[in-house]
């Protein structure tokens, strides 16, 4: 096995251990009184995880010059996907019984809803285009501007955690910062003075 | 420029070079798996915790429904609990408020009353007792069906003798930050307090709960004495009391003061009036999959409705 393929493995694996604990904790009857709630707070909580980690390849590839990450990014991307998939169903399947109208209802009157079925749908083209035929397809450059969707994701992300929580926002606080970060750095990269615009990853390590 | 020449001996043979990769491989699994496991578990729920409790006296063992509808089980009533004092993690609480020292305890009664004066947790508990098992719903959207033992507030109250110019009843639970460490970010000031109207406070279905499924009462669940309005939502029913004051004006409320679009100060259960942020017609009964309707007053209507002639309860929710 290549190394490529055995990190890919390697990364599957870690990603869907959370997903077999959930599993063994439903069926040891250990996820609490509310184990539907749990569960789809875990969902949730796991795509904005791996929401974050996608973002987090490119930072790190331009500071510690790994660029061989960039070849796991659209495999952690997927698994954010997977994630925010079992939250969609789960809350479609045990909070609105797979009632069509029930769920447009509460996209239409509850803007966290909404907010969530947006991010959710933003990343449906996202996982489509992931294969390498559509970057084929699309050609490097449009592709990688359709996926900086990403960036809108991430934020309608955040928004729709900070948005359901009663009034201890801690937890929306820590993702709501990691997003800033991750998106501020690449804000700073693109508009810092001295420096040409859309700049490849450096080949160089970068000063500071 | 030539290679330096290693000797045939020193060359590493293959099968040990993919024995060794495979090694290290196995040990890259092993180690990653076993750190994110560890991650994961962090946020896992804390597990349920079996406490004994003392039983109270003259409450039959007999099974506990509520019509058709099943109580909702000991564990989960005892191990899924919002007290935002201790925890804001409805798990967590359990654990958190073993720390809770519930004797001695007094219970101030005063305010606009002509004979205010302070209980001993030990007078209240002898107030005669009885269980009633109630539909709870939480503005969160869950519900439980619970096996209170206590007496009605009403009881307690006639002995201070309310002035006529008694409007309201304001209560108040214990707060001691070096006992009750919550997330710093809770988002609700402490100490908790609560209100009712004197006529809902008066109410025979309104009461003062000291245990629950025959028990004396567990920390998590209010420790040692609560208030339990069954057609409210569950945050009215205030935990941990230490002061009952009867007051000409309506007293401040700790969700209220928090969120006041959010939450009223009535707060009855009311499936027509949609939290801002989420529906109130359905609720997860703990221990069920699918949803309930929510019921009108939380299905006590019949009782209290009248409590309630002529105001607009999307106005007043």
């Amino acid at each position: 096995m290549s190394d490529v393929k055995f990190n890919k493995a390697l990364i599957a694996f870690n990603s869907l251990i959370p997903l077999a604990m959930l599993g063994v904790d439903w069926y040891r009857g250990a996820l609490g009184a509310n184990p539907i709630e749990f569960f789809l707070r875990a969902t949730g909580v796991l795509t904005l995880i791996f929401v974050l980690i996608t973002l987090a390849v490119t930072p790190l590839r331009r500071i510690f010059s790994w660029n061989g990450l960039i070849k796991y990014r659209r495999m952690l991307g997927l698994f954010a996907f997977f994630y925010a998939s079992l939250h969609l169903v789960t809350y479609s399947l045990f909070d609105k019984g797979l009632d069509i109208g029930a769920i447009t209802g509460d996209v239409l009157q509850r803007p966290f809803i909404a907010v969530g079925m947006a991010a959710f749908l933003m990343l449906v083209p996202l996982a489509v285009t992931s294969t390498n035929g559509w970057v084929k397809r699309l050609g490097g450059k449009r592709w990688a501007k359709l996926h900086r969707l990403t960036y809108v994701i991430a934020v309608l992300g955040v928004v729709h955690f900070w948005m359901i929580v009663k009034s201890d926002i801690f937890y929306p606080a820590i993702f709501g910062t990691a997003v800033a970060v991750l998106l501020g750095m690449r804000i700073y990269w693109r508009f810092r003075p001295g420096r040409a615009r859309a700049t490849p990853v450096p080949s160089t390590p970068l000063q500071q | 420029m030539r290679s330096p020449k290693i000797k045939t001996s020193e060359i590493t043979p293959e099968r040990v070079y993919l024995n060794r990769r495979n090694f290290l491989r196995a040990g890259l699994l092993a180690g990653t798996g076993a750190a994110t496991a560890l991650a994961y578990s962090a946020f896992r729920p804390g597990q349920t915790l079996d406490s004994e409790f003392s039983n109270i006296e003259g409450i039959s063992d007999g099974e506990k429904t509520l019509g058709g509808e099943s109580a909702t089980s000991f564990d989960d009533v005892t191990n899924y609990n919002n007290f935002y004092e201790f925890s804001t993690s409805k798990t967590s609480v359990a654990r958190a408020a073993r720390s809770l020292t519930n004797r001695p305890w007094t219970v101030e009664v005063g305010g606009l009353a002509a004979r205010p004066r302070t209980f001993d947790i030990d007078e209240l508990l002898g107030f005669p007792q009885e269980e009633r098992i109630y539909r709870f719903r939480c503005v969160e959207a869950w519900s439980m069906v619970i096996p209170w033992v206590g007496f009605e507030l009403r009881k307690l109250l006639e002995q201070v003798e309310p002035l006529s110019t008694a409007k309201y009843v304001a209560f108040e639970t214990f707060y001691d930050p070096d006992v009750m460490q919550s997330s710093f970010a809770a988002g609700i000031d402490f100490p908790y307090v609560e209100g009712l109207r004197l006529d809902e406070a008066m109410h025979p279905l309104t009461l003062l709960a000291t245990g629950l499924y025959g028990k004396q009462m567990p920390n998590q669940n209010g420790a040692p004495i609560r208030l339990v309005v069954p057609w409210k939502y569950g945050f009215k029913s205030i935990k941990s009391i230490v002061r009952i004051t009867l007051t000409a004006e309506q007293p401040p409320a700790t969700w209220n003061l928090a969120a006041p679009h959010e939450y009223g100060f009535y707060s009855n259960v009311n499936p027509n009036v949609a939290h801002p942020r989420w529906s109130q017609a359905s609720e997860r009964r703990i221990g069920e999959f699918s949803m309930r309707e929510t019921l009108m007053f939380n299905g006590y209507a019949g009782e209290v409705a009248g409590l309630y002639t002529g105001m607009d309860l999307k106005k007043f929710f």
